[in-house]
């Protein structure tokens, strides 16, 4: 009898004894993504789910992440088949404008400035020994694009897909402090006040219903592989610029996205098990993933002063910092940096072109790395 | 397979370079449309 009482409370105390100390650090670090993305406003629609996903995991024994668990059936459904990135690409592309990227389409190669980042970090993370497939997946941490490193990650290094959704969620958030001291540093203050001519409105509704269409076909046949992130964010923006399918649109927008983040968030959180994430690698993508935001930031900006060159000092360098994908919160900072300089320049709109612009660059420099490693054999 | 050096810096030129060349293009699509279907005051 003693015995059977016994016996049965060791399964009330099994789990704490199970606790590894790896586990009560992610469970802390699930509770600081719970925090930041309540109390500092981190992109909470993905944080706080996961940062929930995260404590669950990381308790012993419940098996949440074993084959029936619900951690794991949520990741087969839509993590280990990319199914929910691109589920949320189209909610993204119905929430898209990229009228003012269409106003000015030179504005489409500071988006494509935005992206060196990807593959200088890309260099440096096999400098520092991370496999062909990590270091991809490290550096498309650059791309400043949530569902593309998703994406990426669910294709190529499953055992990243934890840090490297943290650290472009959490760097995307912190794109007001990163962006500022870089820009001031890289630029004059008579650069800094230059006023843009304001826009002409030149779109007609043809061409910002055909961008989406012919975005698809030109894109995809140069980069196939890229496909799937291209055309959902596409099929978003033409549903929204048609006008005939608005329950959709709205469907995309709101339904869909929102509970399709959920589902991600919970999954990835599912990935943070102290025993894989909790090592010195991991700080290390971290700190990799912050460099490539940071280089975006750096060669936008760069791109940026030669157009103003160029020019003749009519384009504002500042806008090239937005052409990284972080949409629409980078095009916001420029315009406040811009007017901090001088109160006469309105930023917005040129830095929102620079912004889309970025939106699509990073997609297109996703789909183009995939290619050329197709061809070169590597995945 | 090739080294990473060449792994890398091939990716460099040819990735980075395919996405300006790619990213020129759909610029020139765009100004090209454009000019195809101009913006008409009417529309709104």
């Amino acid at each position: 009898m003693t015995e059977a009482i016994l016996s049965g409370l060791t399964g009330l105390i099994a789990g704490v004894s199970a606790l590894h100390w790896s586990h009560v650090v992610m469970i802390a670090i699930g509770g600081i993504l719970l925090y930041l993305g309540i109390k500092k406003d981190f992109e909470p629609l993905l944080l706080v789910p996961i940062g929930f996903g995260c404590i669950l995991v990381n308790i012993p024994l419940a098996g949440l992440m074993e084959e029936e668990g619900f951690l794991r059936v949520i990741y087969n459904m839509g993590i280990l088949n990319e199914l929910f990135p691109l589920l949320i690409f189209v909610g993204i592309g119905a929430m898209t404008d990229f009228r003012p990227v269409l106003e000015n389409p030179y504005t489409f190669l500071l988006g494509a400035a935005g992206q060196f980042g990807i593959f200088i970090t890309l260099l440096i993370a096999l400098a520092l020994g991370f496999p062909y497939n990590e270091a991809v997946t490290i550096g498309i941490i650059g791309a400043c694009d949530g569902p593309t490193v998703i994406y990426v990650a669910s294709k190529y290094a499953k055992e990243l897909l934890g840090p490297c959704s943290v650290a472009a969620y959490s760097y995307m958030s912190l794109v007001p402090l990163l962006q500022p001291p870089i820009m001031r540093m890289l630029t004059t203050q008579k650069e800094r006040e230059t006023v843009m001519k304001t826009h002409q409105k030149t779109v007609s509704d043809t061409t910002a219903l055909l961008f989406p269409v012919v975005i698809t076909v030109v894109g995809g046949l140069i980069a196939p592989m890229g496909l799937p992130l291209l055309a959902t964010i596409m099929l978003g923006n033409f549903m929204k610029e048609s006008g005939a399918v608005s329950r959709l649109t709205k469907a995309s927008e709101n339904e869909i996205a929102n509970v399709v983040t959920l589902f991600l968030g919970l999954a990835i959180g599912g990935t943070m098990n102290g025993e894989v994430f909790v090592k010195p690698q991991t700080l290390l993508i971290l700190g990799l993933g912050l460099m490539a935001i940071c280089l975006d930031t750096v060669f936008g900006v760069l791109f940026g002063k030669i157009l103003y060159y160029v020019t003749g000092g009519k384009v504002n360098p500042l806008i090239g910092a937005a052409g990284i994908s972080a949409f629409p919160m980078s095009a916001r900072v420029v315009q406040k940096e811009g007017q901090k300089w001088n109160k006469k320049s309105y930023l917005l709109m040129h830095a929102m072109g620079a912004n889309a612009g970025g939106q699509v660059g990073s997609v297109m420099a996703a789909a183009v790395m995939l290619s050329v490693l197709k061809a070169m054999g590597v995945i | 397979m090739m080294d990473k050096w060449t792994f890398g810096l091939t990716l460099l030129v040819v990735g980075m370079g395919g996405t300006i060349c790619t990213l020129i293009l759909f610029s020139l699509i765009m100004s090209a449309l454009k000019k195809i279907f101009p913006y008409k005051k009417e529309e709104k």
